[in-house]
């Protein structure tokens, strides 16, 4: 048996590197581990009964030998090889065909503590000697053991137990192999055997937490020496994608902005956000009372975007799908094609079926997996059922920020119960983190409710300030513009009748204009008759002048030839002339 | 140990006593004290108890690794007994002759003998 002090100073010392890291394969967890697990060193995962230590340790190694080229040997002591097999397979693991190709080995070991009886001193040599031939096998460089801790159920003499394992993870280490090992929590300690005081490379603790009658799983990294570590707790997921761990805090702000734009689905809206629409990636808050078109704002997004060729993911925590369809086809909203097509995928589900953490998680392996250009969340309010402010504020950040990561345009409803967005209530919270924020008014007056819609922010775009009348008709959403006058905002019918209003006395206005021009155009022709009838005056005048001048003309003309003739006359050269002098000179 | 790879005692003694043939099969690792000891521990209770109606293989996991799968075999030294069933394995390197005869399951020769209701 070797010391168990000498263990403690070796490992250390003798790597005066940095710590070299070997990638799990599972999402989430090489991020918060910085890289993976210690390479060459083995790591304990403690945690209680059903919280996934055996999956966890068994995509380690398919992982390993799938994508890293390092084949692992899994030695079991609680599931035969055929369960084994099926628990792979519903996580969409081949370990036959894995076995097969030399890149697996499974060693099942059964201890049945009824047919085995103590006489005298033992070791795990056998034990050894199945690892270590497992290895040699395959060649391996990982290594798990589900679940250690049975041997002491098995065996007897825990005192040997101990020693023996000390001496299995010392001789893990020195095969430079990277190792898993599974372990029961315990009442007083995170193993029910004190495995913790032999591994102390690495430690990682499972959790499956209820409350509210919600289970919620969680991981999270206990010790990891030399490494830093993202020391939180972290829910993660189980499902047929195998284990996803969702970093909290991967929460940056790096993302990546486009400046190209998508259309809202809704032209009158598009006209409103600077003719364009939503900037792409960004993130959509639609925020409205009970029944104010908030899910056909969320549908006409999806339906543009189908239409487009993209995908669009909806997830629904209110409605069935089917319940959706129907109800957008009454609006002129035409989804089920869109299903068919695989564009548009549903995604429903009741907020209580589990954790907000557990909501999250889903949404990341939806997203991957359908990697869509817009996703849909209607509402997030329904969220709030399950959670503290506190955890469905920092839920949606994570949310938000994830799929702004992603660059996928995100359109979220939120159930307003006030016509002013409160003070307290969790969008005030995200409004920060939004990049539009459309609120979907009620205004109630005359007897009726109608809505009213207005742009509260759009982040670098001119928008309207205008509040617009919000119709759903068969014909998809219109907006109107409401009628703004000295009695304030009018919507509905009180607009109608003020239309009406309004048209009737354009017309009247429009008659007076036309009778004003007629009589303009009257007396027009009134002037041009009087100036014809002066300038005809002034003509007759001018005419009158002309002959008067003429005759004076004339007349002067004759003077002179009645005095030319006269002085002829006087000099005898005209008889006829002379006789009229004679007589004029007699007659004097 | 090269003699441990195949059966090395077979006590041929006349098969007319009452109870049938007891196969046992004794698992090593190298030569250990241990393992030694427990071979000699072993023989004696079979010569003692079981004289004429046993058959003991020697197995050396060192040298047939692949056999320590296909029997289930951890602990080491690990008795088991085969046949008659039920399968009975036996830990330790065998110096309790009581609690191997109690984990064989299995009564001495004479019903009479020294060994009983000690």
């Amino acid at each position: 048996m070797n010391s168990p002090a000498a263990k403690e100073p070796e490992p250390k010392t003798s790597g005066p590197g940095r710590l070299e890291k070997v990638p799990t394969g599972i999402q989430g967890l090489d991020e918060i581990t910085c890289g993976g697990l210690p390479r060459g060193r083995t790591t304990l995962v403690c945690g209680g009964p059903g919280c996934g230590k055996t999956l966890l340790a068994l995509e380690f190694l398919v992982h390993g030998a799938t994508r890293f080229g390092e084949p692992g040997v899994f030695i079991a002591f609680e599931e035969t090889a055929g369960e084994l097999a099926t628990n792979g397979a519903s996580l969409g693991f081949d370990l036959a065909a894995l076995e097969a190709d030399r890149k697996l080995a499974i060693d099942y070991v059964r201890i049945e503590r009824s047919e085995i009886e103590e006489s005298g001193e033992y070791d795990l040599e056998g034990l050894f000697i199945r690892l270590g031939f497992a290895i040699d096998s395959i060649g391996a460089r990982r290594v798990a053991i589900d679940t250690l801790e049975v041997l002491f159920a098995g065996l007897p003499n825990p005192d040997i137990l101990r020693a023996e394992l000390r001496r299995l993870f010392r001789w893990l280490k020195d095969k430079g192999l990277t190792a898993i090992v599974t372990a029961e929590r315990g009442d007083d300690g995170l193993t029910r055997h004190g495995l913790e005081e032999y591994i102390s490379d690495c430690v990682i603790n499972l959790d499956n937490r209820v409350s509210d009658q919600i289970s919620t799983r969680r991981l999270r990294v206990l010790k990891y020496r030399g490494s830093a570590h993202d020391a939180n707790e972290v829910p993660f997921l189980i499902d047929q994608g195998g284990l996803s761990v969702l970093p909290v805090s991967s929460l940056g702000l790096d993302h990546q902005v486009s400046t190209s734009r998508v259309s809202s689905g809704v032209p009158d809206l598009d006209a409103m956000l600077g003719g364009e629409g939503y900037f792409r990636g960004s993130t959509v808050l639609v925020s409205g009372s009970i029944g104010s078109g908030k899910t056909s704002l969320g549908a006409s997004f999806a339906r543009w975007t189908c239409r487009e060729g993209k995908r669009c993911l909806y997830f629904l925590f209110e409605e069935s799908p089917s319940q959706v369809c129907r109800n957008m086809r009454s609006v002129g909203i035409d989804l089920a094609p869109l299903i068919e097509q695989d564009l548009l995928r549903f995604h429903s589900s009741r907020p209580s079926a589990t954790s907000l953490e557990m909501h999250l998680s889903r949404i990341h392996r939806l997203v991957s997996e359908f990697e869509p250009e817009v996703a849909v969340i209607d509402p997030i309010t329904n969220l709030r059922a399950i959670g503290n402010d506190c955890e469905l504020r920092s839920t949606l950040t994570r949310m938000i920020d994830f799929f702004k990561g992603r660059q996928i345009t995100t359109l979220l409803t939120s159930l307003t119960v006030s016509t002013q967005p409160s003070e307290d209530s969790s969008e005030v919270h995200i409004s920060s983190l939004v990049d539009t924020w459309i609120l979907v008014r009620e205004l109630e007056s005359d007897g009726e409710r109608n809505r009213g819609l207005c742009i509260l922010k759009s982040r670098g775009m001119a928008h309207s300030n205008q509040v617009r009348e919000f119709r759903l008709t068969d014909q998809g959403i219109k907006l109107i513009d409401v009628y703004l006058g000295t009695d304030g905002v009018l919507v509905g019918s009180a607009r109608e009748a003020r239309m009406i209003r309004d048209e009737a006395e354009a017309r009247e206005r429009e008659y007076e204009a036309q009778k004003r021009q007629r009589r303009v155009a009257q007396r027009r022709d009134a002037v041009r008759a009087q100036i014809d009838a002066l300038n005809a005056e002034l003509e007759a005048e001018e005419e009158v002048l002309r002959r008067a001048v003429e005759r004076e003309h004339l007349s002067e003309g004759g003077l002179a030839r009645d005095e030319a003739r006269m002085a002829a006359a006087r000099a005898g050269v005209d008889t006829s002339l002379a006789d009229g002098n004679q007589v004029r000179t007699v007659q004097p | 140990m090269k003699r441990d790879q195949e059966p090395i005692e077979k006590a041929d003694g006349p098969a007319g006593m009452a109870g049938e043939r007891i196969e046992l099969r004794l698992y090593v690792a190298g030569q250990t004290s241990r393992s030694l000891a427990a071979i000699d521990n072993l023989r004696r209770i079979c010569e003692e108890d079981l004289k004429g109606r046993y058959t003991i293989e020697v197995i050396d996991l060192l040298q047939t690794p692949q056999l320590a799968r296909a029997d289930q075999i951890v602990a080491i030294p690990t008795l088991v007994k085969k046949l008659p069933p039920p399968l009975r394995r036996i830990i330790g390197d065998l110096s309790n002759s009581e609690r191997v005869l109690i984990g064989l399951d299995i009564r001495p020769v004479d019903p009479a003998g020294a060994h009983h209701g000690s």
